[in-house]
């Protein structure tokens, strides 16, 4: 999904049929033609390959575009998730 | 989502990190991502079905794996030891396809079958050269990213596929994006038509760990290029691992003081190799890592902790775990099951089953996932009481002796314990009144006599049972493996079912 703020790119997870905005905006499939304001409130950007997760942990998303943006559902802000990485196996 | 996403990713965040080393070529995450989307352009305008790859490692492997993947057609990376004739069958299969590697091969083996063939020079250089900005890869998931024959046993090689949603799943569910520090290297030398090389390149690009490349293992240039680049992780098939400690205790030197993780996989680790390994390398974790092509490589590993802890522990059980493969990951189920389908309870052994998003089970001929999605993997094993899994062989290996199944795995564990054997195979022959029965073959250790045949016997019968006693005997020179350090039970089969050679004793 992409935002219609800034660049910020993500991937889903986990969805359930939670709402996902970016800088305060709905995300879509699709960038709109023209970019929307970014809501301050939501300004604290988005990272590159990071998770990021509601608090019940039912809504998931991956970053693969970083943005200026930071993300929220249904105008709650998400978390990053912590990495809890296995021994390297490859 | 696009497998392509792994590459995409790493050149984003970082274009101009070196993501890949190979015969002193140094290629950054923006020029591997430049390569694979100028490759998938004259993959989609060539209209081929499939990307086969015939040759030995190289960055050419990478830039055609993410190539065809961005391109929506399957990669699918060709064992270039199979004899002509197989080969040929598999040319036939995959065309019309574009081959990189071995042109003269494919030319010979499939002239008129639409191979277009490029050696793996050319091939870099058209993907380099074709500067292409649009990318617009198939996101479902659905797509089929890698195709990989799995050896056939008596039919023809299985084409086993892996989508990019099981890729994407294994990948994304086990590294952290970038976790690699600037001095993180991984060592890769298995070959890049096994999963486990496969996984190897995804893994290490998602985690941005640079990709030390050899493309034939030798174990001196192992040892040098490890030192050389201060590799801090490396991936080997027990066989490779045998070689490299071998030309240490012979007094090789390498500054292997990088070396902090070293992960192994594809054949039976034995226990006294994994011992000296530990003993040898006291300052690097191993990892014992169990997977399938049709699982998209791990679904279980035991981790640096479990090995130092099972190597320092005295009590017998805690030890054993040296020989486990260890617990599943967390992002799948792992479950044995009976000849009926029955899940067991810990101890018991049968086959080993899993599900996960990571687990493909297909092929192209059909799929061999059940209802719930689990996928039997032929493997036989069982769990311990702290969900340990413990492989005992193939389930096909397994001797069905009077109604009762033998595993090979026992016979061959107590045989190795006797101090005359090097190595031990059992597996089944024909008898007239059990159906099967057991037949071993043994190596001995070279300043050693052969034990007699009495007291082979002797020794299986007292430690296990009479049922497990073999009826035949032979001695060998060596085992038969296949070069990822798997033994081919099969193949002692079929020698023994000739007249006996002058290797071999007549019972």
């Amino acid at each position: 999904m992409k935002s219609a703020v800034c660049d910020t790119e993500v991937v889903v997870i986990k969805a359930g049929d939670a709402p996902v905005e970016c800088g305060g905006v709905p995300m879509a499939a699709e960038r709109p033609a023209q970019q929307a304001p970014l809501d301050p409130a939501f300004a604290g950007g988005t990272k590159i390959g990071k998770r990021y997760v509601n608090a019940a942990h039912t809504l998931e998303l991956l970053c693969i575009k970083a943005g200026q943006g930071s993300l929220s559902s249904g105008g709650v802000a998400l978390q990053p998730r912590e990495a809890k990485p296995l021994p390297s196996s490859d | 989502m696009n497998l392509s996403l792994v590459l995409q990713m790493a050149a984003e965040a970082e274009p101009e990190r070196i993501g890949l080393v190979c015969d002193g070529r140094r290629w950054s995450y923006r020029a591997l991502w430049d390569g694979a989307r100028g490759a998938a352009a004259l993959i989609r305008e060539s209209g081929c079905a499939h990307v086969a790859l015939l040759d030995e490692n190289s960055e050419a492997a990478a830039v055609a794996l993410f190539g065809a993947a961005l391109a929506g057609v399957p990669y699918v990376p060709l064992n270039y030891r199979l004899a002509d004739a197989d080969l040929a069958a598999l040319l036939g299969r995959v065309a019309p396809a574009c081959l990189i590697g071995d042109t003269g091969r494919s030319e010979r083996l499939a002239p008129d079958h639409g191979i277009r063939a490029f050696t793996r020079a050319a091939f870099m250089s058209a993907a380099l050269e074709r500067a292409e900005n649009s990318v617009a890869p198939d996101e479902s998931g659905t797509g089929v990213a890698i195709q990989l024959f799995t050896s056939g046993t008596t039919a023809a090689p299985k084409a086993a596929i892996l989508r990019h949603a099981n890729l994407l799943a294994y990948i994304l569910g086990t590294v952290e994006f970038g976790s690699a520090s600037m001095d993180e290297a991984a060592l890769v030398c298995v070959p890049p038509y096994h999963i486990a090389g496969i996984a190897a390149l995804l893994s290490s690009i998602y985690a941005q760990r640079r990709i030390l490349l050899l493309p034939a293992f030798d174990p001196d240039d192992w040892l040098a290029f490890a030192a050389a680049e201060r590799a801090t992780n490396a991936f080997v098939v027990p066989t490779m691992l045998a070689r490299i400690i071998a030309r240490l205790e012979a007094g090789r030197s390498a500054d292997l003081s990088a070396l902090a993780a070293v992960a192994y996989g594809g054949g039976r680790m034995p226990l006294e190799l994994i011992a000296r390994a530990l003993e040898l390398l006291p300052h690097t974790g191993f990892t014992n890592a169990y997977g399938l092509t049709e699982t998209s490589s791990t679904i279980a590993l035991l981790g640096p902790e479990e090995h130092r802890a099972a190597h320092r522990a005295s009590d017998p059980v805690e030890r054993a775990r040296l020989g486990s493969v260890g617990r599943p990951l967390p992002t799948v189920q792992i479950e044995i099951r009976d000849e009926t389908g029955r899940a067991l309870p810990p101890g018991q052994p049968g086959e080993i089953y899993v599900r996960g998003e990571q687990v493909s089970g297909e092929y192209r001929e059909r799929s061999a996932l059940d209802a719930d999605g689990w996928f039997a993997t032929r493997d036989a094993g069982w769990i311990d009481s702290q969900g340990y899994l413990y492989l005992s062989g193939r389930a096909d290996d397994v001797i069905v002796r009077g109604g009762e199944n033998i595993s090979p795995g026992e016979i061959e564990d107590v045989l190795r314990s006797h101090p005359a054997i090097a190595d031990a195979a059992a597996f089944a022959m024909p008898s007239e009144e059990w159906g099967e029965t057991v037949a071993i073959a043994v190596v001995v250790r070279p300043d050693h006599a052969a034990p007699a045949e009495a007291e082979l016997k002797q020794l299986i019968k007292s430690r296990l049972r009479s049922s497990r006693v073999p009826e035949r005997i032979a001695f060998r020179e060596a085992l038969p493996y296949n070069e990822m350090g798997k033994l081919l039970r099969r193949e002692l089969r079929k020698q023994l079912s000739e007249p006996p050679t002058a290797g071999e004793r007549a019972p």
